[in-house]
Order: structure tokens, then C-alpha cells, then sequence
């Protein structure tokens, strides 16, 4: 082992490596980093994923709606009432409500629209969405505490690890799973899932496909807003944070599948270890890292590790 | 209607190109910058129509190759100190090679995938320009481009990106009127039957997205001279977005129509900034209002009120 490491700070030049490999609870820490990171952008990823899934949009927006439940989360929980979770709350409420605005005034009428038409629509909503944040919330950078309970760390054994971080690795599988359940087991989510294969004969079975699509839009928008409501505190509310999440998101869902829960999951985490392990052994390169998997996938398997090929058109 | 202009078209052109030759007269440095950026964004947004509204794929990382034209000027030309040719040259060979590469990916997919492959493309071109800071500059940018003495002066300048520009869209069009842009047409109506009558669609795709990001290209170069500098927003995806509306809000089934989108929205932007710091807002609701009521853009418009008067006739 002592011979690799030299290796690796010697013959290498690479001091990130070498210390992933002399200190085993460094190298742990990045592996709890990385699911850390990887279960928040999982929440909002497995929303974006979830709309893709049913109605066949990729929505730009879920970005500023992501951005939208950090302001949220600023104004009740710091502002306003000081308690955070209250805030979270807040922020999935006002996403919901958010939600239904824009499915029912426009979405609605672009699902049988070329997606140029679609993107295109989303990215408008994305415009008029950030500067709506600017007038509300103007150009500051805000910082958002800690929830009272999970200020300290834990002692894991090989090292103390902050405890709202383990809080969101726990928080990330827990949704997953119910997400699962949601759609796998419940009556509704049986019925998002005949809406995926065949939209025109689940209507003529009598049943309401604009209201299961509005479901589905709020669910998803609902877990950008709480996504966004849990990385305030580590990632401070501030102007064009929508622009960059939307391109993390996108990398998830693609790399995972279009459409799958679990490949969001799976995605998510692939992020977060090549971004963080990519920090430490090529600082300043890990930016570049996501997209390499990304396009790595797409060229060899454009419908992503847990998507089906679309017939024909993919 | 294979390379010919009709003659309405060609007195149309040969009068805006008088008109653009004659700004100058004005002596208002402002007017000519603001005419010298208006035509590089109408020939960036023709560049684009060549994949979206001939090859009927739709792009969302051509900044990519505007920037990757604009930083290969910006760097030979201060870094290593070439001079405007060989410079000038080399931006376009780049963008050309870099378009040649990716083009050769992309095309293998369609629709949404062809999409979200530029995009990852050209957040890979951002993330080098950001990153790369010894030789970008990184978020700083590239600041103070060395231009060639000759053409340093707003007016010489503007002249040179005048003959540049109108000899480029001269060739785009050529291009697309060609057999080859007929070809094109066919692949975007009816991929399968275009194959039938022995057209390589993947091949013409690759062609469509090469012209496209080489002209891109032109485009940035003239954008690094002109700014004196060149920084990450312009490979940034928003920007992609930026010149895929202008492509829409112009029309994107006819030629010119891009660059008419690229002039309105460029000169929106202008006014709207002069009363208002929320643009994007008001571009927003102007896309939401093309894409609800206008899908064919102003050429679409302006092709559907001459209908109507002809049929009043």
C-alpha cells in the first residue's frame, strides 16, 4: 500500500490521490460527500424525470423551481418564522401552487407540439420565472442556517461527519422507496403509468388524463421546490443558480434514463463520486467531469443505463 | 427556385446591404456598433437555421462553436500575436473541425437525444472556457483582443465585417439553395423516403451541422473583434437558447428569416433595456407569445398578411 501511495505523490505528482490513499477517513469523507450530494440532486432530479416520464417534456423550468424553493425556504424560515422545516414545507406548498399555474395555463397545450415547441416554451417560463425571482427576491446572495437540531456532527466510528448531511443521505433513499411505492403500488400511480403507454385509451376507459398529467406536474415540481429547500443551507439562494442545476439535473436523468426512478438514483450517485473523487485527484477539472459521462452514455447508450429505446423516434 | 433569387429577394438584399454600407455617414459610434452586432447575431442565427430549419434537427449548444470561433481568434490573435489572416483562418478551420467531430456524434441520434448531445457538447466547450484559465481567461474572460492596426478604427472595421458577413450569408445561401439544401429539405419532411431515393441522410446531417458550426464560427471571430474580448457567457447553454429563439421568432422555414429575428430581438433588447433591467422577463412573454400564436415567426406572419391581401384582391 505505502509503495502506491508513493506512487501516486511521487511518480504521479498527484497529492489528491495519494491522500485518498494513505487516509482512509478522508477517502470516507468523500464518499459521504458524494452521497450527500448525489441524494439532494437526486430529489430534484427524480421530479424532473417523473414529468419527462408521463408527459413527455423536458422542462427547463425544473430548475427555477428549484431556485424558487431555496427563496422560499430564505423568506419563511430565516425571515419569517425561523423554523427551517416550516420552510421546507412552505417551499413544496408554494411549488405545488406554482405548479398548477403553468400546467393548467400552459403546458396543457403543448403535449402534442414538436419538442423544439416545448423547450422552447419551458425556456420562456424559465425567463419569466428568474426575473419574477429578482423582483421579489432582488440580487443578493442569502444565507440560510442549519435547522437547529442537525447543527453539530456525528461520530461515525472512523470520523465525525456533519449530521444535516447524513440527514439527506438518509432522506434521499426514503423518497426514493416512497416514489416507488407511489407509483408501483397506489391506484394513481398505476394510472400515470397506462397515461406513459397510452394516453388516448386510458381517456376512452373513462378515466382523466389532463388531471392525472396535473398531478404528475405538481409532484415533480413539488421535489424541485423541497430539493431546493434542503441544499439552501449549504448552497445560498442567489440569481442564475437555476441555470446551473437544470445542467446537473439533465445529466442525471440521461445518464439514468429518461423516466426512471431508480436510474435518477443510480445517476444521481455516479455524479456525486465522479465530482467529488474527480475534485480531489483533477482539482478544478470537476465541472467537466459529469459531461464527459454524459456523453459518454449518450453515445453508446442514448436512452440511458435504466431507460427503454424509444421505438423509432429515439 | 433552385439558385436563383427571385428578383424581389435580390433588390431586397442589394438595398439592406446598400443601407448597412451606409451607416457610418451617420458618425455615430454607438449606431455602428450597434449595426456591426446586429449582423454577426443575424449571421449566427442564419448559421443555425441551416440544422433547424433544413435538416429539422434542433440544437441546443450552438454557442459552442460561436464561442469556439470567438476564443481561437481572441487567443491567436493576442496570445501568439498571428496576424488577421492566418488568424482568421484558423478560427474557422477550428470551428470547423470541432463541428466536424461533434457533428459526427450527434447525427447517429434524432430528436430530443440530438438535442440533449449538443447541449452536453457545448457545456464541455463552457466548462474548457471556464476552467482553462491560462489560456481563456476563465470567468474573468478574455479581456483586450489585439485587432490587426488596419482595421483597429470603428469605421475600417465595420467595413470588414461587412464584406465578411454579406459574403458569408452570399455562400449560406448559395448552400442552401443548392441540390444539396434541396436535399436537406427532403431529409427534414420525410427522413425514411429521402433514404428511399438514395439520399445518405446521416451524411447530409453531418454536411448541415458542419456548415452550421463553421459559419457559427465566422460569427464569433467577428464577436472577439469587436467586443475586444470574448467571456464564458457566450458558450453558456442560456445563449444557445438565446439564437434558437431568434431563428424562431424570425421563421424558421425561410432563409432571411433568422436574421430579421436576430435584428428585432437584438434591437428589442436595446430598447427594452433603455426603460426596464428586466429583459428577460419581457423576452419571455415574447416567446410564450410566438410559441401560443405565431409558431411560423415573422416571416410566417408576414407570408400569411400576404395571403390574406392577395385573396382581398
Amino acid at each position: 500500500m505505502d509503495s502506491i501511495v508513493q506512487f501516486a505523490q511521487q511518480d504521479l505528482g498527484n497529492p489528491g490521490l495519494a491522500a485518498l490513499l494513505s487516509n482512509p477517513s478522508f477517502a470516507f469523507i468523500q464518499l459521504m460527500n458524494s452521497f450527500s450530494q448525489a441524494m439532494n440532486l437526486f430529489i430534484i432530479a427524480a421530479g424532473l424525470s417523473l414529468i419527462f416520464g408521463v408527459l413527455r417534456v423536458i422542462n427547463f423550468a425544473h430548475g427555477a423551481f428549484y431556485m424558487f424553493g431555496a427563496y422560499i425556504v430564505y423568506s419563511v424560515a430565516q425571515e419569517w418564522t425561523g423554523n427551517f422545516w416550516l420552510g421546507v414545507a412552505a417551499a413544496g406548498l408554494g411549488l405545488a401552487v406554482m405548479a398548477v399555474v403553468i400546467e393548467r395555463g400552459l403546458f396543457q397545450y403543448i403535449y402534442d407540439k414538436e419538442h423544439l415547441m416545448q423547450l422552447l416554451l419551458t425556456f420562456a417560463v424559465v425567463l419569466i420565472l428568474s426575473d419574477v425571482a429578482k423582483i421579489i427576491w432582488g440580487t443578493d446572495q442569502y444565507s440560510v442556517s442549519y435547522p437547529a437540531s442537525m447543527k453539530g456532527a456525528v461520530d461515525l466510528g472512523v470520523t465525525f461527519y456533519p449530521t444535516y448531511r447524513l440527514f439527506l443521505i438518509v432522506v434521499g433513499p426514503a423518497i426514493a422507496i416512497g416514489l416507488w411505492l407511489f407509483t408501483e403500488r397506489t391506484r394513481f400511480g398505476r394510472l400515470t403509468r397506462a397515461a406513459t403507454q397510452d394516453r388516448e385509451m386510458l381517456s376512452a376507459l373513462g378515466v382523466n388524463v389532463p388531471i392525472i398529467y396535473t398531478g404528475v406536474f405538481i409532484l415533480g415540481s413539488v421535489l424541485a421546490g423541497i430539493g431546493g429547500g434542503l441544499a439552501a443551507p449549504f448552497n445560498s439562494p442567489t440569481p442564475g443558480m437555476d441555470a446551473t442545476i437544470i445542467v446537473d439535473c439533465f445529466v442525471i436523468v440521461i445518464v439514468g434514463g429518461l423516466g426512471s426512478i431508480w436510474g435518477s438514483f443510480i445517476g444521481a450517485i455516479i455524479y456525486g463520486l465522479v465530482f467529488n473523487y474527480g475534485s480531489v485527484i483533477v482539482p478544478n477539472w470537476q465541472d467537466v467531469f459529469p459531461f464527459l459521462i454524459l456523453l459518454a452514455v449518450l453515445l453508446v447508450r442514448p436512452w440511458g443505463l435504466f431507460g427503454k429505446p424509444e421505438g423509432g423516434n429515439a | 427556385m433552385t439558385g436563383r433569387m427571385t428578383r424581389p429577394v435580390l433588390a431586397a438584399c442589394l438595398t439592406v446591404l446598400v443601407l448597412l454600407a451606409l451607416v457610418p455617414l451617420l458618425e455615430s459610434n454607438y449606431l455602428i456598433d450597434l449595426f456591426n452586432e446586429i449582423m454577426i447575431y443575424a449571421l449566427f442565427a442564419l448559421s443555425l437555421n441551416v440544422i433547424i430549419g433544413y435538416s429539422g434537427n434542433v440544437s441546443f449548444g450552438h454557442a459552442a462553436y460561436f464561442a469556439i470561433g470567438g476564443y481561437t481568434m481572441a487567443i491567436l490573435l493576442t496570445t501568439y500575436e498571428w496576424s488577421l489572416l492566418p488568424a482568421f483562418a484558423a478560427a474557422v478551420a477550428f470551428s470547423f473541425a470541432c463541428s466536424a467531430v461533434v457533428a459526427y456524434f450527434c447525427t447517429r441520434l434524432t430528436d430530443i437525444y440530438f438535442a440533449m448531445l449538443t447541449l452536453a457538447f457545448s457545456m464541455l466547450v463552457w466548462g474548457v472556457a471556464f476552467k482553462w484559465r491560462s489560456m481563456t481567461g476563465g470567468d474573468d474572460g478574455f479581456v483586450g483582443v489585439d485587432v490587426p492596426a488596419f482595421i483597429a478604427e470603428r469605421v475600417p472595421f465595420y467595413y470588414f465585417s461587412l464584406v465578411v458577413i454579406a459574403t458569408a450569408v452570399a455562400v449560406l445561401w448559395v448552400i442552401c439553395h443548392s441540390a444539396f439544401g434541396r436535399a436537406l429539405l427532403a431529409v427534414r419532411e420525410n427522413p425514411v423516403r429521402a433514404g428511399f431515393v438514395g439520399i445518405n441522410t446521416r451524411l447530409m446531417r453531418w454536411w448541415a451541422f458542419v456548415v452550421a458550426g463553421t459559419f457559427a464560427g465566422i460569427a464569433g471571430s467577428l464577436f472577439a473583434m469587436v467586443h475586444r474580448g470574448m467571456y464564458t457567457e457566450s458558450a453558456f447553454w442560456p445563449e444557445s437558447a438565446t439564437v434558437l429563439i431568434m431563428t424562431l421568432l424570425g421563421g424558421m422555414y425561410s432563409f432571411f428569416g433568422p436574421a430579421i429575428g436576430a435584428a428585432s430581438l437584438f434591437l428589442l433588447e436595446r430598447l427594452t433595456n433603455e426603460y426596464t433591467e428586466y429583459w428577460p422577463l419581457v423576452l419571455g412573454t415574447i416567446l410564450l407569445a410566438i410559441l401560443m400564436f405565431l409558431p411560423e415567426g415573422l416571416a410566417g406572419l408576414a407570408q400569411a398578411v400576404r395571403r390574406q391581401i392577395l385573396r382581398g384582391r
